[in-house]
């Protein structure tokens, strides 16, 4: 089996193939190629308008790009285009493969029905009709992301920020995706909130051996979560590389702009 | 006597084949909510407008009618589209479950088990049971498409985990044929055994939202439930205080501003009939009885 598995892990898990997206004249993402592996942690960081989240909806088959294409190996370890797969197929894989947490929690979440339904919903939409195990599964999973399983039966708009952006975690996570796009996680909560959260997530993504794609302008982010790092400017990739490298050691002068923009702690 | 100024049965033919075309892909598609051109009808919005234009389209001159609010054939609502079908397609009405062709129903499945070649009209305000959980209209008809019913075991577990039990009482959502989530219209759930394989051929009309479905006869409708949590069907625990009767859906009425109150059959006939029959509950109905007006 583990012999099988370190085969598997050989393989790319998602592969993007020249990817780009035109609005009229406006380019918004240029000839994006990668390939992400099991496992792998990649950033995608640039300032507001380069294209990342253009190109983390190019990749969660959520737009249709202009050219290139997008490929992802399902379970069954066949690697298939993701514009060929049927609109059925797409939610399922969206719904039990992938997780996509958003920078708005109020956007992944359910914000009228309990956080327990919020966890349970995945398990329920994939068949789980027994109340008793999905809300022992809704429990557990509210603990690992440190909710207090007291307020399972509340609804997270009493929740603060940083609750309802663990929340949204769990509920991704609860069908155990092999795959997570985050768009700017940390985004909008304060600092001591983000650096809880980032802990939180570093564990997930090592414990559970998530494939991750994070979009985010704070080279912090990228810096704790992430083995790799693109670095976007203008719709293209303008450098890429391991994480260390690339932010101890910029090429290019955008890049090493963004590096020293940071304050130094 | 006909009023000669409408078309049989108020509406003009052009529309009634429109709403017939669309009752028949009801049928040929159980569960699913097929728009029509939903007209208006002389009455307001949430008084059946639905119901009446399935009736109207469906209606013969052979037909004998029944209409039935809340299981009663003697409130306001059932006796003026009992009264508007008498006056616009001069067909014969009847209280009789029994002995009725066409039963226009607002929130009821009569006591009376329906029989071959019945209709059973339902009067439905709000057809889509996912509304209140996803409101965008061009969400849930691609979860109906898709057949991607996880959001309402949400509403189902927000009951147990609310209440301790699933507490929706009445539009309780049912899948029909193994295939679409359909909400049966407010009818209390003691009614949503009485769907599955039902004899008698089973139409929805929602006016105001202007959709038609169907559920033909003898098509397995089963009620959504978790597995340590079975649908269960309710009913005040108590006789009927006229007839008796300890099996059929109760209806309470408050006698007094003391805290009296009495149970009755929500089912009018059926309390009647079984009256007829010598039973008798707590309570008599003779006294209360009034007289009928010349």
């Amino acid at each position: 089996m583990s012999e099988l598995s370190s085969l598997d892990n050989a393989q790319p898990l998602l592969v993007a193939e020249g990817l780009a997206k035109n609005y009229g004249r406006l380019a918004a993402c240029r000839d994006v190629s990668f390939a992400l592996y099991p496992g792998e942690v990649l950033a995608i960081v640039g300032e507001s308008g380069s294209g990342k989240s253009t190109l983390l909806q190019l990749l969660s088959a959520q737009l249709a790009p202009s050219a290139g294409h997008v490929a992802y190996r399902m379970r069954d370890g066949v690697l298939r285009d993701l514009a060929e797969l049927g609109e059925a197929e797409r939610r399922f894989l969206f719904r039990t493969d992938w997780g996509f947490v958003h920078q708005d929690p109020a956007q992944g979440l359910r914000m009228g029905v309990s956080a327990g339904a919020n966890v349970g919903e995945r398990l329920m939409a994939v068949g789980w009709n027994h109340y008793g195990r999905i809300r022992d599964i809704a429990s557990t999973w509210l603990e690992r992301v440190e909710i207090d399983v007291g307020r399972i039966d509340d609804a997270p708009k009493t929740y603060s920020g940083g609750m309802r952006q663990r929340l949204q975690i769990a509920r991704n996570l609860v069908t155990e995706p092999r795959l997570v796009f985050m768009d700017e996680p940390t985004g909008g909560l304060d600092v001591s909130v983000q650096a809880r959260l980032l802990d939180l997530m570093r564990n997930l993504v090592s414990e559970l051996g998530l494939a991750a794609i994070v979009v985010t302008h704070d080279l912090a982010v990228a810096r704790l979560l992430s083995h790799r790092v693109m670095v976007m400017k203008g719709g293209r990739v303008i450098e890429t590389g391991l994480t260390d490298q690339v932010l101890d050691d910029p090429r290019e002068p955008y890049t090493q702009l963004l590096v020293s923009s940071i304050l130094p702690p | 006597m006909n009023a000669p100024t409408y078309n049989f049965a108020y509406l003009d033919e052009q529309t009634k084949r429109m709403i017939r075309r669309a009752i028949l892909k009801a049928i040929a598609i159980p569960g699913y909510q097929v728009p029509f051109a939903s007209r208006e009808m002389p009455m307001p919005y949430g008084w059946g407008t639905g119901g009446v234009q399935v009736t109207a389209a469906i209606l013969g001159p052979d037909d004998v009618l029944k209409v039935i609010d809340q299981g009663s054939d003697d409130t306001t609502n059932a006796i003026s589209i009992r009264k508007f079908f008498g006056k616009t397609a001069g067909v014969a009405t009847t209280t009789s479950t029994t002995d009725a062709t066409v039963i226009q129903t607002r929130h009821r499945i009569p006591e009376a088990s329906l029989h071959a070649g019945q209709v059973l009209v339902y009067q439905v305000p709000i057809p889509e049971p996912l509304r209140f959980l996803e409101p965008r209209e061009t969400e849930t008809r691609r979860m109906h498409a898709l057949a991607e019913y996880g959001l309402m075991h949400v509403k189902l577990y927000e009951d147990i985990a609310r209440f301790g039990h699933i507490a929706t009482a009445y539009a309780y959502p049912v899948k029909v044929n193994a295939r679409y989530v359909m909400d049966p219209s407010p009818t209390p759930k003691f009614d949503n055994p009485k769907m599955d394989n039902c004899a008698a051929l089973q139409l929805f009309g929602a006016g105001r939202e202007k959709r038609i479905y169907a559920i033909p006869p003898y098509t397995t409708v089963v009620s959504l439930d978790f597995e340590d949590h079975p649908f269960t069907r309710y009913r005040f625990n108590a006789p009927c205080a006229l007839c008796g009767a300890d099996d059929s859906y109760l209806d309470e009425i408050v006698t007094d501003d003391k805290g009296g109150r009495m149970f009755v059959c929500s089912d009018t006939d059926f309390c009647e009939q079984r009256q007829a029959a010598g039973h008798h509950g707590t309570e008599s109905a003779a006294p209360h009885k009034e007289k009928a007006h010349v």
